[in-house]
């Protein structure tokens, strides 16, 4: 048996260095979880006389979706985006975020919009606020205002059935 | 191969004014009150950035860094204690963005787990000490020892 330790020693490090090596280090835990979603009233891109503000969305779930029109990692995800709002499964919020450039209303009309307003975080504090730390980032938030969960990185079919479908259903959406 | 060791030996100066020049772009935009600033790099230097997760947020050129930087200086110039302005950030981003972690049961493992090696080190190697120190006291049988000594005596 003690001829073993040392082997069996190296095999639990072996483990743990395997588990780290597959773990992303980019999905921080996010302190918003089971928190209220910070308020905020934003202009919408495109239209700067409408606003828009997460109190709107009260008693209904929904997503707040953090994109830049120079977000290549955004665009990707944008078709499965679409997929999603045109099922009507949730209603998404797509933060424009430090959009510099001002492109995001006319690419929106030029791709498509899976968003039902897309308020606009010039400055980036709203991101702040959010704890953003790149796009996209994508919160789900409940009917009473509260952050449920958070996906760092674009949405695809897995993310969506593994993550959000378990935690929507939880919520009864 | 001299050639070869001379630029090997030129690479790091040449890097260091590399960084030199980009050190001095950078410092342009710099507060115009010096106190607030080094106020700022004092705290941002033991803050991690969340872009590139192994530079400080001081160091880093990431967008993100910046901003938050600005956000730093315009929160003490408001006023605001380091203290308050580090509450802010770990309330958007977590414990993560600290570098020195704070102490809760959750970091328990991580502050004392030094000392808990250190304890388990060393009760091995007291163990291992009182073991070897038994085994010299260990007694010696007379008679065994003559027999031995008579042994080596008939070889020579």
């Amino acid at each position: 048996m003690k001829r073993w330790l040392p082997l069996v020693i190296f095999l639990v490090l072996v483990g743990f260095f395997a588990k780290g090596l597959f773990l992303n280090p980019h999905e921080v835990p996010s302190p918003f979880i089971g928190r209220t979603a910070p308020a905020f009233t934003l202009p919408l891109a495109g239209n700067a006389n409408a606003s828009f503000s997460p109190s709107d969305m009260k008693g209904k779930v929904w997503i707040l979706n953090v994109w830049a029109p120079w977000c290549s990692a955004c665009r990707q995800e944008h078709g499965y985006l679409m997929q999603l709002a045109q099922t009507g499964a949730v209603q998404i919020v797509g933060l424009n975020w430090k959009d510099a450039d001002r492109e995001a209303a006319s690419l929106l009309t030029r791709i498509g919009s899976p968003y039902i307003a897309v308020p606009d975080d010039l400055d980036g504090r709203v991101g702040i606020d959010y704890g953003v730390t790149g796009t996209p980032e994508t919160y789900l938030i409940d009917r009473e205002g509260i952050v449920r969960m958070k996906h760092i990185g674009p949405i695809d079919g897995e993310v969506w059935i593994k993550k959000f479908e378990p935690k929507l259903k939880e919520l009864g959406a | 191969m001299k050639v070869f060791l001379l630029i090997l030996l030129a690479l790091p100066v040449a890097a260091f004014s590399a960084e030199q020049t980009a050190s001095l772009k950078e410092a342009l935009p710099v507060s115009d009150e010096p106190a607030i600033e080094q106020r700022m790099v004092n705290l941002a230097e033991d803050l991690r950035c969340l872009v590139c997760q192994n530079e400080s947020l001081a160091g880093s050129h990431a967008e993100l860094a910046e901003d938050l930087r600005k956000e730093i200086r315009e929160q003490m110039k408001a006023g605001k204690s380091d203290k308050e302005v580090i509450d802010y950030l770990t309330n958007r981003y977590g414990d993560f963005v600290l570098y020195r972690p704070p102490l809760k049961p959750v970091t328990y493992l991580l502050w004392f787990g030094p000392l808990l090696f250190l304890g388990i080190g060393g009760s091995i190697w007291y163990a291992t000490l009182r073991r070897r120190r038994t085994m010299q006291s260990a007694e010696i049988d007379e008679q065994k020892l003559a027999v031995a000594a008579q042994l080596l005596e008939e070889k020579e």
